[in-house]
């Protein structure tokens, strides 16, 4: 529903509804159209109520189907694929950001309607399909007592955890379904306020390092400079020691990053800024490069500047680099996972992207999973809608909120939803039957 | 010759409503000051203090109206003055509430809206907060 109950209650609905006229205009690729920034009296907010599923499932593409392989989970954010097939999934809900403003109280109450009254889980809970059948019909906590666990790496025997307030890692053994010990923190990360708290991370390719993101504190600087500090940064952490780099700047909240297969790049998806538009600023992939500066706060999509932050700084505006990928304003990406062979032809060759949905827009966008087609190693094409039916657009109702994606490597796409507390499976339906039919076998003989 | 006593003075407004009328000029005045403050440095605190004194104003003036309408209804308290008063008052809720919309836009997306709207929701609050003082309530007969 549009939740316009205190601005009409103000009487002043109408200024609203003036904002209501929106493009259609597909906003994706290396040049998206970027139209002026424009705000009314009220920021446009349209939170989709959240609904059960009552039997429906999300759908998609042909030859693929879906299940949910565990739910009743406690905000799962993203999940990490172990050597042996089992899920990890980093369970919680960080940030503690205090009400600075009016403004903050109403907003929180608002945004708070379209997600989970679930309480925050801070753990790790681990699935395992232990007979190949594709049900996950095994599943232990692995780590409990976590900070907001949200991105997880897999190097060197270890797994590394990013809390929202430090990385931890724990030894692991092939087949453990708990960890041993507590956890050992490897580095402390920027935790005041985390008004952006997720720390997405992943690992190089030859485990040296750790690449983290961490997310401003702020929308647009308006919790002030000092808060910013070491924030809208991704870190390059040394898996071994902790000592850390800064290793990219002005990506206002790097969601979640991925390595490029064979090219050992980073790549991320990035939250651009709100509140200047339905269509700015696109949300975005791109390959993350060595000491760039993408913008935020100063600057957008290259140098346009952002009027909204002072003291302006020029030279930040025209150093600003455009990202590569526009995914679309306000989707709110908050997963990516390169796809492989394993996935079926028309899906082997680019990445997914797990969009969790909109609020600061009239028309709900996000609320799906899309696949990015990628050729040469670089994003080429539409993205292609992968996994939807989690919006209702009509009744404006939301049964899911898609957040990470991994790609499993025997060909299937994992995806949580930490709106309906669950993890989905999506795999080419001919690899579904032949793994019943194996597991049939297997459990026959 | 014989005296005629008439009783006739003047009566204040409830203390109450004083109270609450010259509080919502102080916080108006206030937040114009943070408003400036925060144009000077560009320091984010200021708007905050504005954000919540334009709200703290916004609630005072509404009690503030109540005593105001209260005081039109009732016959021997409707002098004149104190119409415009009550017009002055609405007048400078409905830029308050204004102004708090424009302050809750994040960092200098407020500005300068939000400074010109506090210059103007303070001069109304203060001549509302003049006539509502001035303003006479006679009791008995004037003759």
């Amino acid at each position: 529903m549009r939740y316009a109950i205190f601005m009409s209650a103000l009487g002043i609905s109408a200024v609203l509804a003036a904002c209501g006229a929106e493009p259609q205009e597909p906003q994706f690729g290396a040049n998206p159209q970027l139209p002026k920034p424009s705000r009314g009296l009220l920021p446009t907010m349209n939170i989709p109520e959240p609904t059960g599923w009552d039997g429906q499932m999300p759908t998609v593409p042909d030859g693929f189907t879906i299940s949910a392989i565990a739910t009743d989970l406690k905000i799962p954010r993203q999940t990490l694929i172990l050597p042996n097939g089992d899920i990890l999934v980093a369970e919680g809900r960080g940030g503690n950001a205090p009400a600075l403003k009016p403004k903050d109280v109403i907003a929180a109450y608002i945004k708070g309607k379209g997600t989970t009254n679930v309480e925050s889980g801070n753990r790790i809970t681990l699935l395992r399909d232990a007979d190949g059948d594709g049900e996950y019909e095994f599943r232990s906590v692995f780590a409990e007592d976590l900070n907001a666990p949200y991105g997880l790496a897999f190097v060197n025997g270890r797994i590394y955890v990013a809390n929202q307030d430090a990385v931890v890692w724990f030894d692991y053994e092939e087949g453990q379904t708990e960890a041993a010990a507590k956890p050992t923190q490897l580095t402390e990360l920027p935790s005041e306020i985390n008004h952006h708290w997720t720390k997405a991370m992943t690992a190089s390719a030859d485990g040296r390092h750790l690449y983290v993101g961490i997310g401003s504190n702020s929308n647009i600087t308006e919790r002030g400079w000092t808060a910013e500090a070491d924030r809208a940064v991704v870190w390059e952490i040394d898996a071994e020691s902790g000592a850390r780099r800064t290793y990219a700047t002005g990506l206002r909240n790097p969601t979640a990053l991925t390595i490029q297969p064979g090219t050992g790049q980073l790549w991320a998806v990035v939250n651009e800024r709100d509140e200047i538009g339905p269509d700015l600023v696109p949300d975005y992939l791109t390959s993350v490069k060595e000491g760039a500066f993408y913008g935020w706060p100063y600057a957008f999509w290259g140098p346009n500047p952002d009027e909204r932050v002072r003291p302006q700084d020029p030279q930040k505006v025209a150093a600003t680099i455009a990202p590569d990928y526009a995914l679309g304003s306000h989707v709110a990406a908050l997963g990516v996972a390169f796809s492989n062979e394993a996935m079926g032809e028309s899906f082997a060759e680019g990445v997914f992207v797990g969009m969790h949905g909109s609020w600061n827009r009239s028309s709900p966008v996000g609320y799906k999973v899309v696949f990015v087609p990628f050729s040469d190693g670089v994003p080429a094409g539409e993205p292609v809608e992968f996994v939807a039916g989690f919006l209702e657009s009509g009744n404006n109702k939301t049964r899911g909120r898609p957040v990470g994606v991994t790609v499993d490597p025997r060909g299937a796409l994992i995806v949580a939803d930490d709106l309906s507390n669950a993890v989905w499976r999506i795999v080419r339906a001919d690899v579904a039957q032949n793994l019943d039919a194996a597991a049939n076998e297997s459990s026959g003989r | 010759m014989a005296v005629i006593v008439q009783y006739r003075y003047s009566e204040a407004i409830h203390p109450l409503h004083a109270v609450l009328l010259s509080g919502s000029f102080a916080l108006y005045l206030g937040a114009l000051l943070s408003d400036i403050a925060y144009a000077k440095t560009f320091h984010i605190q200021w708007s905050n203090f504005a954000s919540w004194l334009i709200v703290g104003g916004l609630i005072f003036s509404s009690i503030a109206l109540v005593f105001a309408i209260a005081d039109l209804c009732r016959a021997h308290r409707r002098v004149s003055g104190v119409a415009a008063y009550v017009v002055l008052l609405v007048a400078s809720w409905a830029v308050g509430l204004f102004n708090a919309l424009m302050h809750a836009r994040d960092a200098w997306a407020m500005m300068p809206g939000g400074l010109i709207l506090s210059i103007a929701g303070t001069i109304l609050i203060a001549l509302a907060t003049w006539l509502g003082f001035r303003t006479p309530h006679f009791v008995g007969s004037a003759q």
